[in-house]
Formats: C-alpha cells, structure tokens, sequence
C-alpha cells in the first residue's frame, strides 16, 4: 500500500486514543477493527426496543422533553426572513392555548438566516439547557457538502460570526466512500476549528453522516467514530434531503458508538436523529431506546436532539389530547 | 458543556402499562375435552394459579384411568369413523380455520397464557401465539400433500397419538403437536402440563368453535400420572413427548417393546459460542434473548455462553450492563421483559443449582431488580468462572441463570460445546462466514443458530441429538413422524410385473410387514 502514512490533524481525541503519530493508516486501521455490525440483529434489537409501551405519566413526560428536545427546522430554498420569524414565533411559543409547553431546543436554519433568527429570538436566545432557544446553521455547502474545503469553512465562519450556537456540518460521504477517511477526518478538524468564535468559545459541532448515502450499518459505525475521534460534538443521521433519513436501528446504532466512547473516556457525545421522525409515537421509541441504550442522562438538549419540523405539531396535540382527553385536529395547532 | 447530573431512573421507570384482562372469559372450572365435549374428571381436580400472584385462576380436572380410556376410545373412532375417510384437502380446510380462529383470538389466548404460565405477554402476544397460528397454517399446507413427505406415495396415518407437552411454552407446545398429527391424518389426545392446561382448554373451544369432528382431538388434564397413563394406553399408536429427559427415559422404557412409534423431545445445555470478531453489541443481544427469553424455560436456551478468552471481560462487562435495563415483574404488563418463574418446584431446583454453582466457586452476579412479594421470581444471573466440571455448566437448570466458560480456539469451542449429555441446540457468532460453517459442521446439535438465537420457523426441523432426545418436529420431518409408508400392492403373478406399467409399488422391507402382520387388526384398518 502506498500513501496512508500522510500525517493527519492532530485532532486532539484522536491523538490520545490512537497516539501522538496519527496517520492515514493508523485511522484507517483503526476505523477497519471496530466490530462489526449484524444488520439482522441491529434491526431485531430496534423494534424490540419499539415495543416499549409509554403510558400515562411517562407519556406526559417523554411528550413535553420531546418538545424540549427539538430542532425545529427550515431548510428549504424559499426561506425568507418572514417564514424564520413565524418559525422562531413557534418555537418560543409552540402552543398559545397552554402557557405549560416547554420551548424547542433550537431552530435550524440556513447560513444566511442566522441573522433574523437571532433578531427574532432576542431575549429568548441562548443555551436550551437554560429554557431558551438555540440557533443551530446548516454549513459546510449543506446538503450535498460539494464544494471546496475552503467554501466549506467561510460558510461556517459566516454563520458562527452571524451568531449561530451550534453548526451542522456534512461530511464529504464520496470521500468516505472511496475509503479516504483521512480526508473526511481533517475536514471535521478543520470545520470545528472555524466554530471557534473571536472570545475561544466554540460554536457547538454537529456532524451529519448521511446515513441514507453510506449504506451500511458498518459504514455508519465507521463514520460515526471518526466523526468523534475528529471532534464532533454530537453526531448527526441526516440532512433530511437524502431518503432513508433517520431510522431507529441507524440511531440505536449511532447510540451505541457515544456509549462506547464514554465508556472509553468518561465523555459524553450528543446523537441528532433527523429527517423523517413526525409522529409522537416515533419520537417516543426514540427516547426509549436513548434511555435503554446510553441511559436517560442523555436525554437532554445539549447530548439528544430531533431534527424535525412536523413532528412538533403532532406532540401539541397527543400532549392536548392528554389535557383534555379528547383528540383535536390539525386546524387547532398552528401551522408554523 | 454543563456537567450532566445524572437524573436516577425517571423515565426508566416506565408507568404501568398492563394488557387488560377484560378480554377473557374464563370459566371457574374446567373439565376434560373429550369426544367433542366438555365432560366432568373422575380423578378429582386441582386449582391452577398464577405463578406471579400465587391467586387461583380455575379449577382444572384430573383424568382418572377411565377417562384416559374414554379419550382413547372416542379418538381411535373418529379416526376409524371420520378423520382417516377425510380427503387430506379437508383436513386442511380444517387446519387452515383453526389458524385463523387463533390469529382472531391471539390476545385472548396470549392474556390466558400470560396468565398461567407467568411469560411476559410481551412474549405470549408476539411470540407463542403467532408462532401457533404458523404452526397451523403450515400444516394445513401439507394436509393434501402428504406425497410429497419423503415416505414414497400415498402414506398413511399411524392411528392414536398420545401427546404430552411441558408448561414452558403451552400453546405453542400444543401446535407443534397437534397440527402435524392431524395434517398427517391421525387423531390426538393430548395432555397437557400439570401447571399450564389452561390456554389448551380455550384452544378445545377453539376446536368447538372450528367444527372439528368430535374425538379428533381430545383434552385430558391432570397430573403425570394422567400422562403416564396415556402413553401406557394400548391402543395407542405413537407417542409424542417433550418435556424432562428424566420422564423422556421413562416413557422410552414403557413403549419399548410395543408398536408405538416415538418422538422425544428432551433437554438442552446448549453452548452459545462468540468468537472475539463477532458483532459484538447483536451478539450480547443474542446472548440475553438466548438465555432470558422465557425466564429461561426452554429446552434449546443457550445456558452455557462460551467466549473467547481475549474478549470474555468486555462481553461479560456489556452483559451486565444491558441486564440491568430488563424489567422483572407483572406478566400482564407490555414493558415486562422478565416474567415469574412457572411454579415453586422449578424456583426451588433453580435455587438450588444455583447455591451448587456458588459453593462450586464460580462467582455470581445477579441483576438488580425489585422482586415482587408474591408469586415465584428469579433475578437474571451470570456465573462467571464456570469450569467445564462445574455442575452448573452440566445440569439443566431451565432457569433464568448464565454460566460463562471461556476458550482459547475453535477447536476448544468445539469440544467444549460437545462435552455434554445433550445435543439440541447451539449458537455461533461470528462476522467470518466461513468460521460460522466450519464450526457448525462439528457440533452434535440438532439446531444450530448463527448470529441469532431462539428463532423457530415451522418449515424448519428442531429436535436433539443424545440426551435430547430424538425424532425432529416441524418442516417435513416433523410430519413424517406421525406417517408410515403406503400399503404394499403386491401383484398377483409376476407376469403381470411390467415395467413402466404406470403403476406405483412400494416396496416394504419384509421385517417391517412381518412386524405389522403381528399386530392385531384394528377396527377400520380392514379396508
């Protein structure tokens, strides 16, 4: 074998895991030895683990950290300030007819929207673990992250400076794919460098694997430790632009990679499941096997986030139908 | 990042969520099913509890000798008169109505059966009872294909079976049972567990409720001595058991000798094998559904883990830290994982074994969990440090309890996995294709799983090798034990012997057709 001897970023969890001489190779190495995955017996653990059945007050309880728990996301083309400040609206207040409702984690918006989000928030802005809203910025030529490292990192400055709390990040699956995982490593080193803001803080990094495009539970495995080895604060399924978006035996698998790194370190790594998740009932499965899985601790916003946009409607309306004992409809909640 | 203050087990501690009983109707006592009908035991009766409140459920018959003969005597005359006349498509059309009416009943059957077995309904609703409705519909299938058997043309039934069944898995027991026997063309009687006859006696509503002919299959309860009485009964024609191999031994001495035809199914100490390049988080999985699925009331249950010596600390380490998010209690809650032990005698012989294992030296670990006041309850363990000499690692326990044993080498794991009476199931988990068939080529057991554990299929042989008995059920197999081969047409002159003349002979080993001529002619046997 040629090249691989390349020396890599010496992200700094990577060094202390693999060594001060971190290489291609030595990632490579490292990544190919992790233990397999049994797609059969991944998948038959997940929907053992959707079994579970949530009732009463633990339905009452998993509905409002669902709540808390939100990215609540636009990502369409057609944003404009309007649409971010009627999401923002939403987010501090997501249900008028019940002052009790908790606040969502964070909106997620475009680069460019960070701005009106952070005006439109105002005071409610900040950490989430504090009752306030988050302003989270796809990055890095989202969603297809096809564009020049150099692209890449001004998109990300660009929406730190702007005042985003938290970036999310795509990794450059083609290069994963064609097995350059040095390549994809130093680009997350890179990218979590320019999430440092002028005072050394740093904006909070969330990395998207794009599960639906790596293909294998394997692959998953694979990206989800290098995105953590590079520095990712949480590890992210999906864009929610690539079909299949988030599932539960990728999330149960992606839980299992956080474990293992605390198991490892003592530290903690957040998981985002995104892109599909719209029914209370699914979210809740989801909360389950967090909690069975890396234990409930993790359930909070700055380790567990949904990157949803539908799915915060059909919570308003199970936690109305618990209030009131009876169902609504879709015209009693409001549409953003 | 703020410091994570770890917030107990909150939500963990998931509300109750319990199946409603609301469902069935039970009534407040049950009798024999015999002929058809319902009838009064002459053996007295006793009360069926649950093993999670020690609170009676039903008062249950026991048949006395006389009903045994009466249960007999009505299945060998629907056989003569009905059952044996029957186009094998109409035996199916019955089969197929009775998996239907268990699938149109599943709850109820899985709520009864929850009930008196102590399983967690999580496993009654989404694993016995639609393995039951397999069971049928896959037998109904074969009913009119019974040439196709590996018994040559037109097979025939055996007659009489006496089948007896343990407390572990009653339904499903039940079906693996009945439904080949009457594909086949037999009539049954059947005996169900001392502790379990409840979920068969709604299954003899069932049969009420399918129109089944009178006699085709009756219902006798009771105690062993009922069974014994059974399988002892002369005019039966097999033999079908699974259960202990204590009472398997029994049962081989007292059919020896006479025409009936057995099929054993015994017991287990089945090795489940990880290899240090397993999916290492399925593979714990498999461990836990291996050995704790059911309580470990089950004959295959992979009792005896055997793990590479390199990784043996961090399976044991994930093991018990994935044992302590399964949920011990109420059998009727949807979120229980772990249900109640079926009765006081087999928590006694687990406690027993399990003392053994720790005055042996091996080191135990239980898992924390609350045990309920009443009722009978096992908290998962794990024995680590297990030698291959420890009892332990030798005995059946059918409990929920783990013996660990390490090895070195595939040839190690091998023998090791060899080295006991038994032979019925085994488990491999490796990522390396080839390791996984070369390893299953040399182990002695009837099923071997890989990268899984427990799964049944009824297109699929199970039965044991040894100690475990012998016969196989389900797939094909299992329907050629309750066949025999067509009768011989032997022609007049050999003249008249034409090869290619269109017609099927079977030829019969003349031992074999000596052996039946001795056997007296039985009404409706003549034609």
């Amino acid at each position: 074998m040629t090249m691989q001897t390349t020396a890599l970023a010496p992200a700094e969890r990577a060094v202390r895991l693999l060594g001060g001489d971190l290489t291609e190779r030595s990632l490579r190495q490292y990544l190919e030895g992790l233990s397999g995955v049994d797609a059969v017996g991944l998948e038959q653990r997940a929907e053992g683990l959707a079994t579970r059945s949530i009732k009463t007050s633990s339905k009452a309880w998993a509905l409002d950290r669902i709540i808390e728990l939100i990215d609540l996301t636009t990502l369409e083309g057609a944003d404009t300030p309007g649409k971010v400040r009627s999401l923002v609206a939403k987010a501090i207040t997501p249900d008028a007819t019940d002052p009790s409702t908790p606040r969502v984690a964070a909106v997620c918006v475009y680069g460019d929207m960070v701005p009106a989000a952070v005006e439109a928030l105002g005071a409610a802005h900040g950490d989430p673990d504090d009752g306030l809203v988050s302003v989270a910025a796809v990055a890095t030529a989202f969603p297809s992250g096809r564009a020049s490292l150099a692209v890449k990192l001004a998109d990300t400055r660009d929406a730190v400076a702007a005042g985003a709390d938290e970036i999310d990040m795509v990794i450059d699956r083609g290069a994963f794919l064609a097995g350059n995982y040095g390549r994809v490593f130093e680009q997350i080193v890179a990218v979590k460098e320019a999430c440092r803001r002028d005072d050394g803080t740093f904006a909070s990094l969330k990395v998207i694997l794009e599960t639906g495009e790596l293909n294998t539970y394997d692959n998953v495995r694979r990206a989800s430790w290098l995105s953590i080895l590079a520095g990712g604060d949480f590890i992210k399924t999906s864009t929610g632009k690539v079909a299949p978006a988030a599932t539960l035996p990728v999330t149960l698998l992606m839980l299992e990679a956080v474990r293992d790194w605390h198991r490892l370190t003592g530290e903690y790594v957040g998981v985002k499941p995104a892109g599909g998740i719209r029914a209370s009932k699914d979210a809740v499965r989801y909360l389950v096997t967090v909690a069975e899985t890396v234990g409930e601790q993790w359930l909070q916003p700055h380790l567990f986030r949904f990157g949803a946009s539908s799915l915060l409607n059909d919570v308003l309306l199970q936690r109305q139908k618990l209030r009131t004992g009876h169902y609504s409809g879709p015209d009693y909640v409001t549409i953003d | 990042m703020k410091d994570i203050q770890p917030s107990g087990r909150g939500f963990l501690d998931y509300a109750p969520a319990p199946e409603s009983t609301a469902i069935l109707h039970l009534r407040d006592s049950y009798g024999l099913f015999i002929d058809g009908e319902f009838r009064d035991g002459r053996g007295g009766s006793f009360a069926t509890i649950s093993p999670a409140t020690e609170k009676r459920i039903a008062e249950i018959a026991i048949a006395s000798d006389a009903d045994v003969d009466d249960a007999v005597a009505a299945a060998r005359r629907a056989h003569s008169t009905v059952w044996s006349k029957l186009s094998g498509a109409d035996r199916g059309k019955y089969l197929f109505r009775i998996a239907r009416l268990v699938q149109e009943r599943a709850r109820e059957l899985a709520v009864a059966e929850s009930l008196d077995n102590g399983k967690p309904i999580k496993e009654s609703r989404d694993t016995d009872v639609p393995l039951v409705a397999a069971w049928f519909f896959y037998y109904a299938g074969w009913a009119d294909k019974l040439d196709y058997a590996g018994l040559g043309a037109n097979p025939r039934a055996l007659g009489v079976a006496a089948q007896v069944i343990p407390w572990n898995f009653p339904l499903l027991m039940l079906a693996w049972k009945i439904a080949p026997a009457l594909a086949a063309g037999n009539t049954v009687v059947l005996k169900p567990a001392e502790t379990t006859s409840l979920s068969a006696l709604l299954f003899a509503e069932i049969l009420q409720q399918a129109d089944l002919p009178a006699g085709v299959v009756n219902i006798v309860t009771g105690t062993g001595a009922t069974g014994a009485a059974l399988v002892r009964h002369p005019d039966v024609d097999k033999v079908a058991f699974t259960g202990s191999t204590a009472v398997g031994r029994e049962i081989a001495k007292a059919v020896a000798g006479t025409h009936k035809k057995v099929t054993l199914e015994l017991g287990g100490k089945a090795a489940n094998i990880v290899f240090d390049d397993a999916p290492i988080d399925q593979a714990v999985e498999g461990i836990v559904n291996g050995i704790f699925f059911n309580q470990g009331h089950v004959c295959c249950a992979g009792s005896r883990l055997l793990v590479q010596e390199s990784i043996h600390d961090e399976v044991v380490d994930r093991l018990k830290q994935r044992l302590t998010t399964l949920r011990l209690g109420d059998p009727l809650d949807k979120n229980t994982d772990i249900g109640a032990i079926n009765s006081a005698e087999q928590l006694e012989r687990i406690r027993t074994l399990s003392d053994l294992g720790e005055q042996e030296g091996a080191e135990r670990w239980t898992a924390p969990c609350e045990i309920p006041e009443n009722g009978f309850w096992f908290a998962p363990t794990i024995f680590t440090n297990v030698q291959t000499s420890s009892t332990i690692a030798r005995e059946e326990i059918f409990g929920p309890v783990l013996s660990v044993l390490t090895f070195r080498t595939p040839a190690e794991a091998i023998a090791k996995a060899n080295n006991t009476p038994y032979g019925l199931s085994a488990g491999i988990w490796s990522d390396k294709g080839s390791k996984i068939l070369a390893v299953a080529d040399k182990l002695r057991a009837g099923v071997i799983w890989a990268n899984t554990f427990n799964r049944f299929d009824p297109a699929s042989p199970f039965g044991g090798y040894k100690e475990s008995g012998y016969g196989r059920e389900g797939g094909r197999h299992g329907l050629s034990a309750y066949l025999q081969p067509g009768r011989v047409e032997v022609a007049e002159e050999p003249a008249k012997r034409r090869s290619g003349a269109g017609r099927v002979e079977v030829a019969e080993e003349p031992a074999k057709r000596a052996s039946r001529s001795r056997r007296p002619a039985k009404k409706g046997e003549s034609k």
